[in-house]
């Protein structure tokens, strides 16, 4: 069995290999249907998100295959957020489709938070298609610990 | 009259369409069984090459293997998405675990020329065809 780099076809560790034991299904991409409609046409998704909070700040994770760092739109007008990120399809310029499955798209989701942030400190970084804000609480919004006494 | 101008969106438009209208392909149907197993795959062409392209949003690149026999591809790998300690999750949709997943082109690739990519969440496999694939020009007499 030939692999293209021999020299790296080290075997995954089982552990990385089966986190959860769960064979992935397949996430059907949403399409975006905004209304009113967009004034381009063609198609835009709706990016999978998982969103957390930890003590100090509220995590977005958003899943952009395709996007480049630079092409990340993000913006936080009082309690809405809205991220935009446009798909780099001039690489596909010099390519004939034979078989597809999935379309391409740019991405675009806004989500209303619950609570204020400050659009200045939100931090974001963008990594293997997954880009990952960081949103900080205002020091009123943390949890604070009311000694009894 | 009407000047073209051209326009990113009418580019994106175009693809978008061209990549529809190969949505019910059966280009690989008697060899690919698991048409809609994860990852989803677009298989184009690059002149007597295939190119594949998969969106694996949050794999790194070594996550991925990458295994060419033949005339198929087998892509398997870890898609784990990290959570920290001590976090309440408001919301989870995207997707985590194993895959493993074999295409079968029409044709033999020469494995030693095959070329992968793991960019910005795309996952992209050069294959040139096989050298005794390759059509050969005839010249009519």
């Amino acid at each position: 069995m030939a692999t293209k780099a021999k020299s790296a076809a080290k075997e995954i560790p089982a552990a990385e290999r089966d986190p959860h034991g769960e064979p992935l299904a397949v996430q059907e991409k949403k399409e975006l249907e905004a209304a009113p409609e967009p004034e381009h046409p063609g198609r835009s998704y709706l990016p999978y998100t998982d969103i957390y909070e930890t003590e100090e700040a509220l995590i977005v994770v958003m899943e952009i295959p395709g996007v480049a760092r630079d092409a990340v739109d993000i913006q936080l007008e009082r309690d809405v957020l809205t991220v935009r990120a446009g798909v780099d399809f001039s690489k596909y310029s010099e390519l004939r489709p034979v078989y597809t499955e999935y379309n391409v798209g740019n991405f675009s989701r806004s989500f209303r938070l619950s609570g204020t942030f400050d659009a200045e400190a939100i931090t974001a970084k963008v990594a293997d298609g997954v880009l990952t804000l960081e949103l900080p609480k205002q020091s009123q919004a943390r949890a604070q610990r009311i000694p009894v006494g | 009259m009407i000047t073209r101008v051209t326009n990113p969106f009418d580019a994106l438009l175009r693809l978008q369409r061209a990549l529809d209208a190969t949505r019910e392909s059966r280009w690989l149907q008697p060899t690919t069984s698991a048409r809609g197993a994860y990852p989803l795959v677009n298989v184009f062409q690059q002149g007597d090459d295939f190119v594949l392209v998969a969106e694996v949003p949050g794999v790194r690149k070594d996550q991925v293997e990458i295994q060419v026999l033949k005339n198929q591809v087998r892509l398997s790998g870890t898609k784990a998405p990290v959570f920290g300690d001590d976090t309440a999750v408001h919301r989870r949709e995207r997707s985590s675990g194993v895959f493993d997943r074999i295409v079968s082109l029409p044709v033999e690739i020469d494995a030693k020329g095959v070329k992968a990519e793991c960019h910005d969440g795309l996952l992209a496999v050069f294959m040139p065809r096989a050298v005794h694939e390759r059509p050969q020009t005839i010249k009519i007499q």
